[in-house]
């Protein structure tokens, strides 16, 4: 057992550090009030290899463990969630599963480009009517020819507009249940595609999210991934992962919730006194700090065991338990960060308003806190 | 970084845990009930080399890590909190300040023996009104010749009662503020003076033997000091960064055991026609329990890796000590609850894990103390 980062891992974690220090928090406050996304952070982020972290080096990515994946999650998210998600999204939901299911044609076409971010890759599962329950796909995909016929309304998709391919489930056989979900690439250029409106969310408001419709959308035969019937089993291989980064992300925003809080606490003075001098705020300090290192233990725990296991090996426990811990985490932390900051913290001013809205989210998408207790649990009591 | 057991750890804890199953679980019950001090159960462990895991073998000790030593306090509080810190006080305050600080001489006579088991150490640091704020003890040592004189009172002594020797934390110089003028000395149950006082009725961990030890005109000689004169609450503070350890695995051996009853139970136990697991409620518990326990005891093998491979490991040991400590009332408590009013009766074991899990968040330092610990590290 070894706690101990790797020279390699140090390296890639000090250098988003430095990154999101000088490049990122000079402009993301005034960006996310805006709702725009951060397109040259994303396109510099590219420049770092971010973008080509799950994706093999013959693909032009850079393989990046999922040790080092969690920790770049982390430090991008501490200080903007938004730009955390959209990569996570990319990298975990979309890149991974091309490299893990795609076709050497399908690999040669997507994947470059995506290391590189000249395409941003997303997922669509989510419907208006199906969410934790991932198998209730409406989206229907009819084989017309060379081409697959989908018709159908995805929703909460991170990286609409932006995104130049989607990892996409619909339904191919209605009578093979959970086993007639078949996955494809769907592309915003493919007629019959658009995407619908943009969600006025709480918080990641410097991510895109929205709708895609697809009306009679033309997708080449040559764009489903993986076998027919395989879209459920191709969707949940992207969970695991998508599951560490997104505690890593919690983490993150844990960490930016709670620097702001020591920072605010050592100036802040009130009867006479700095803050950070009262044992009532140093306490709420030393849990927030305690139970960061919890968290981030258990989703480096989780990326350490994806790393030393053999392929197809089975981490969803461990994953869940990264997931559900961290984003609860996540949630108190940066409420106390908030209390910490009396009134200022409720004011857009400061960061850590963003975090608490940006907090929120995590304990609800890629699977609900409670869609990772119904996990952990059938591990438990099997 | 790689966040699994090691081949040789895991085996570790397998032998333990086999140990702990066949010799510990059998009368743990029986000594909660009766508050009889496990001395049977306590040589069994010393066969093993569990009353000194991280103690050099030259000095009798078994001569493992750190890490080690958290999995043989974590498995034999799985099944018995009593004996858990009956041997953490043993192998942690007692003899691993003497492997520290101790002269040969020192090791020969009161390390070896204590090591092996053969016989048992205390620790004594509390007084009736010096517990968190330590270093305002009274007990009084003064120099009369080649002794030192030592009067006083130490309360809450686990092992007192069996303790063969004791470490004892007294004023060498008076006029000293607090925390300073403080030495440790190593004091035999022998000695004239030392008397052992009542039997504390405690709430749980009832067969670890805490009683008060009264210091009347105590006579221990020069070479009883431990370290330097008046350089003792050092020994002390670095005494408890250990101990911590040691507490947060007693803790997460505590909820481990809780944990394992409660779920075993729910898949048991019947009603609305169907096994309590089959209830998302119950599900949902389990799942959170879990959780917690996995969460304290990566904190707690991060701290013992850190005491393995680092100087300092002040601020990993509290922060595990306190996650440890509040994640097992947590678990206990759900175990409880779980259980339904069986869980409220001493048929079973949760009431014993609900009661012994509460002392952990109050020695080897409150989770006050350990806060006070933490947030000094991180606005340093």
């Amino acid at each position: 057992m070894d706690f101990a980062l790797t020279e390699e891992q140090r390296m890639v974690r000090d250098m988003v550090r430095e990154f999101a220090d000088r490049e990122m928090a000079p402009v993301i406050p005034a960006l996310e009030r805006q709702g725009k996304y951060p397109e040259k952070v994303v396109a510099s982020l590219a420049e770092l290899g971010i973008l080509g972290m799950a994706i093999p080096e013959e693909f032009g990515g850079n393989a990046f463990d999922t040790v080092s994946i969690a920790l770049v999650m982390e430090e991008i998210a501490r200080v903007c969630a938004s730009t955390a998600v959209t990569v996570g999204v990319h990298n975990a939901a979309s890149a991974a599963p091309i490299a893990r299911f795609g076709n050497r044609e399908q690999k040669s076409r997507y994947l470059p480009a995506m290391a590189k971010g000249a395409i941003i890759g997303g997922f669509a599962l989510t419907e208006p009517g199906c969410g934790s329950d991932a198998a209730a796909v409406a989206a229907r995909a009819v084989r017309r020819g060379d081409r697959w016929i989908l018709n159908g309304t995805k929703s909460w998709i991170t990286n609409v507009k932006i995104g130049g391919v989607f990892v996409l489930m619909a339904v191919t056989d209605p009578d093979a249940g959970s086993h007639g979900i078949s996955a494809f690439l769907v592309e915003p250029g493919m007629p019959g595609f658009s995407f619908g409106k943009d969600e006025p969310k709480m918080g990641l408001r410097s991510s895109t999210t929205g709708m895609i419709n697809l009306v009679d959308c033309e997708v080449p035969a040559a764009n489903l991934l993986g076998e027919e019937g395989m879209g459920l089993r191709v969707a949940f291989s992207t969970l695991d992962g998508g599951r560490i980064g997104i505690a890593a992300q919690a983490v993150g925003i844990a960490r930016g919730a709670f620097e702001e809080a020591r920072n605010y606490a050592r100036t802040r003075v009130a009867f006479a006194e700095p803050l950070a001098t009262f044992q009532a705020i140093r306490f709420m300090l030393a849990d927030m700090a305690t139970e960061i290192d919890a968290a981030r233990l258990l989703t480096l725990r989780a990326a350490s065991l994806k790393d030393t296991s053999p392929p197809g090996a089975d981490f969803s426990r461990e994953a869940s338990m990264a997931k559900l811990y961290a984003s609860e985490m996540c949630n108190r932390v940066a409420y106390k960060a908030v209390q910490i900051h009396g009134g200022y913290g409720y004011s857009a001013e400061y960061n850590v308003e963003r975090f608490y809205r940006d907090a929120r989210v995590t304990t609800i998408y890629e699977g609900t806190s409670e869609i990772q207790r119904i996990i952990i649990a059938r591990k438990l009591v099997a | 970084m790689r966040l699994q057991l090691d081949e040789d750890h895991r085996m570790l804890r397998e032998n333990v845990r086999a140990f702990a199953e066949s010799e510990i679980r059998p009368h743990a019950a029986h000594h909660d009930r009766t508050r009889e001090f496990p001395l049977r159960e306590l040589r069994a462990a010393a066969a093993l080399g569990l009353t000194g895991v991280m103690i050099p073998e030259e000095h009798g000790g078994a001569g493992m890590d750190c890490l080690s030593y958290v999995i043989v306090i974590e498995e034999i509080s799985r099944v018995d909190a009593s004996l858990g810190v009956i041997l953490s006080v043993n192998n942690s305050l007692y003899c691993h300040p003497i492997a520290t600080f101790g002269t040969s001489e020192q090791k020969a006579k009161y390390l070896t023996p204590f090591a092996k088991g053969e016989k048992l150490g205390c620790y004594c640091l509390t007084e009736p009104d010096s517990g968190s704020d330590a270093g305002s003890l009274r007990t009084q040592a003064r120099r009369q010749g080649d002794r030192w004189i030592l009067n006083g009172s130490k309360v809450f002594v686990t092992n007192g009662v069996a303790a063969d020797a004791a470490i004892i934390y007294a004023k060498t110089d008076p006029g000293a503020p607090s925390s300073k003028g403080i030495s440790a000395f190593i004091v035999e149950k022998g000695f004239p003076g030392y008397h052992t006082g009542k039997t504390e009725t405690k709430l749980g961990i009832t067969s670890s033997g805490s009683v008060e030890i009264v210091l009347e005109n105590c006579e221990v000689p020069e070479a009883n000091v431990l370290g330097e004169v008046d350089g003792g609450f050092r020994i002390a503070l670095h005494t408890l960064d250990g101990g911590r350890i040691g507490i947060a695995a007693q803790a997460v051996g505590i909820g481990q055991g809780a944990f394992d009853e409660a779920l075993r139970y729910s898949k048991e136990r019947k009603q609305f026609g169907v096994p309590i697991s089959s209830h998302q409620a119950i599900q949902f518990y389990l799942a959170d329990m879990a959780t917690d326990l996995d969460a304290a005891r990566l904190l707690t093998y991060r701290a013992a890796r850190a005491r393995d491979t680092q100087e300092r490991y002040t601020l990993e040991a509290s922060m595990a000590k306190l996650f440890a400590s509040e994640a097992a009332n947590r678990i206990a408590y759900k175990a409880v609850q779980i259980f339904g009013g069986y869980g409220y009766i001493n048929e079973y074991p949760v009431e014993r894990y609900f009661r012994d899990a509460r002392i952990c968040e109050l020695y080897e330092g409150t989770s006050e103390i350990q806060r006070l610990v933490i947030s000094g590290h991180i606005l340093k």
